[in-house]
């Protein structure tokens, strides 16, 4: 019998760090591990007698990608405890927020991370040397997710202005104006991305997903909303927020920090953008839907590979939307509604990029914490993620490897696992034991 | 130097020696001139480049994970018409974000937007661990280097590569 370990790269375009592992035995694959590291359960024992006023700062440091979205899932649970509704122009302004978050990250995931893959480079800075413009247009689509972020949140490593009740300090309309010109250009970038990533060519790779999203009645849902599932081509259920612990169980798998979430019962269900757009294609804006039809998007996306063309319908969604409540924007009362300290169980879930962020804090008389549970999308994604990798490598193990290897590396892309961006690598590794005569496809 | 000066700290603070960057500017911030830019910066490339974009003088303070003795500093500069040795393109396990910063001058370089001179300080660290306090060597070492930076910039001296890091 032949043992082979082979290293054949490493994931470098992966926001977060980690390493992929895949045993091949006698040509079929043994074990595939997706070995990530989180640090929610840090946090997690970090929030342990805290002030209920606290979690939006301390959580916003898990992701220096998508700090809005821990900002606001930990809001939405302490004002369901404190008894603060957060409506009006105080939503608008949470709204804009996360549009500006999901420009950002939408923008940074295409132009650096994900189009390279289908033009052939091996880096951003690769097809920047060759296509500066389109870099150029992806970093300007950024930078305009960028000021309206800034704009509401306050220029700093995250946002400082959001509180549990609202926000420190509201925008003037007259702040917001420079942010709308901005926002004008990045739409028009937002459609010509859309166009763009439409013509790709796709690996033909379709996935029976199982989708989980947030739903909500009057919009695509990004701040709050009810939990939606779509299994196969089934009518969607769904549940309240408040029913999460019901239905989602995390489970610890040993090869991995992140814990792994089942849904009533069954693993390996999907978050993100094509689950989204799969629950709510028929919310988007007009214009995001009018891109989606000419990008050829159906009702439902389940080729991984084609996600890059959901985030950027899902770019022009968030600039048409903050533009139209900029346009309607009127400076609320005051910057923040009370939220009072009291003992309970509350629970909060949005859409951050990579899929449903769920929080839920249990909190003692006059307001401390005494339990915090984080449940980002990549822990409910993970098991999906190495399902996708088993079911693209079993039937290529006769690849030559680092074709393979390459191949993985994209479909990992394809979902841009977030864990804690500190750093940007996922070393890959293919150990081959095979039967004496077996092939060696080191 | 003519043109805008900004200083970059880039790190994280909830991994303990990686907050190096971050401290060394928060340090320095109050100590250099109004009209210096100070930013802080998770190490994301594409908001580097827009940071220090039409620059004369960027300065970075990072972390480091090169294997070197926990506070050692290390000095590397880049400009347009001369490239430097060149940054670790990917980090080790334990990892800072030097990738990001490579990435970012390799991005600034072939879109035409580095500043007229960069300088890099990366502060080599000894704990990344998620809730890790800095090390004593290491902070050390952090604070010598915003005096340095502060003190160059606050006098308008240009920065070598061979400045003696001033006592703390």
């Amino acid at each position: 019998m032949t043992h082979k370990t082979i290293k054949v790269g490493g994931l470098s375009r992966v926001e977060g760090e980690g390493s992929l592992l895949i045993r091949v035995h006698d040509g079929r694959i043994a074990d595939l591990q997706l070995r990530i590291y989180e640090p929610p359960r840090f946090f997690e024992a970090l929030l342990r007698g805290r002030s209920f006023t606290e979690p939006p700062d301390i959580t916003a440091r898990i992701c220096g990608i998508c700090p809005v979205a821990y900002q606001m899932s930990a809001c939405q649970a302490l004002e369901s405890i404190g008894g603060a509704r957060v409506d009006g122009p105080l939503r608008d302004l949470r709204l804009l927020l996360y549009y500006g978050e999901w420009i950002e990250s939408h923008a940074l995931h295409i132009y650096l991370l994900h189009a390279p893959d289908f033009l052939g480079y091996d880096s951003g800075i690769a097809m920047a040397a060759d296509r500066r413009d389109l870099v150029e247009r992806g970093l300007a689509l950024k930078k305009a997710g960028n000021e309206l972020v800034a704009a509401i949140g306050g220029r700093a490593i995250h946002p400082v202005n959001v509180r549990v009740g609202g926000f420190y300090r509201a925008p003037s309309r007259r702040e917001l104006a420079p942010v709308a010109e901005r926002l004008e250009h990045a739409r028009d970038a937002a459609l010509a991305t859309a166009a763009w990533v439409a013509g790709f060519d796709f690996p033909d790779v379709e996935h029976d997903y199982r989708f989980l999203a947030l739903t909500h009645p009057g919009e695509y849902a990004i701040l709050s909303g009810d939990v939606a599932v779509r299994d196969g081509a089934g009518v969607p259920t769904g549940f309240p927020v408040d029913e999460w612990p019901a239905h989602v169980v995390e489970e610890q798998v040993p090869h991995s920090t992140a814990l792994h979430a089942r849904l009533d019962g069954s693993p390996g269900y999907l978050t993100g953008p094509l689950a989204r757009y799969a629950l709510n294609s028929a919310r988007l804006s007009p214009l995001a839907r009018q891109a989606a039809a000419e990008a050829g998007l159906g009702p439902v996306c389940r080729n991984p590979f084609r996600s890059i063309v959901v985030r950027a319908v899902e770019i022009v969604h968030a600039c048409d939307e903050a533009l139209r409540l900029i346009a309607r924007y009127t400076e609320p009362e005051a910057p923040a509604v009370p939220a009072e300290p009291r003992a309970g169980t509350g629970h909060g879930a949005s859409e951050a990029p990579r899929g449903t962020l769920y929080h839920r804090y249990r909190t003692g008389p006059g307001g401390s914490i005494a339990e915090a549970v984080i449940v980002p999308p990549t822990a409910q994604n993970q098991a999906r993620i190495e399902a996708d990798l088993r079911a693209l490598a079993e039937p290529r193990l006769d690849l030559p490897a680092a074709e393979l290897a390459a191949l993985c590396e994209r479909a990992v892309r394809n979902h841009d696992p977030c864990i804690s961006c500190a750093a940007h690598f996922l070393d890959l590794r293919i150990d081959r034991t095979d039967a004496p005569g077996g092939r060696d496809g080191g | 130097m003519a043109g805008r000066t900004v200083v970059i700290g880039i790190g994280n603070d909830c991994r303990g020696d990686d907050a190096a960057g971050l401290e060394a500017v928060r340090l320095l911030a109050a100590a250099v001139p109004a009209h210096v830019t100070v930013a802080l910066s998770r190490g994301d490339p594409a908001g580097l480049v827009e940071t220090w974009t039409g620059a004369g003088l960027a300065v970075v303070v990072d972390a480091a994970a090169s294997g070197a003795p926990p506070g050692t500093v290390h000095r590397y500069r880049e400009t347009p018409a001369e490239p430097g040795p060149g940054l670790p393109a990917r980090s080790p396990p334990t990892g800072t974000h030097s990738a990001g910063l490579a990435e970012a001058v390799g991005l600034g370089r072939v879109l035409g937007r580095l500043p007229r001179e960069l300088v890099v300080y990366g502060i080599e660290g000894a704990d990344f661990a998620v809730g890790a306090a800095m090390t004593p060597v290491v902070a050390r070492a952090t604070q010598r280097v915003a005096a340095l930076v502060a003190g160059r910039i606050t006098s308008r001296s240009p920065l070598s590569l061979d400045d003696p890091l001033p006592p703390v």
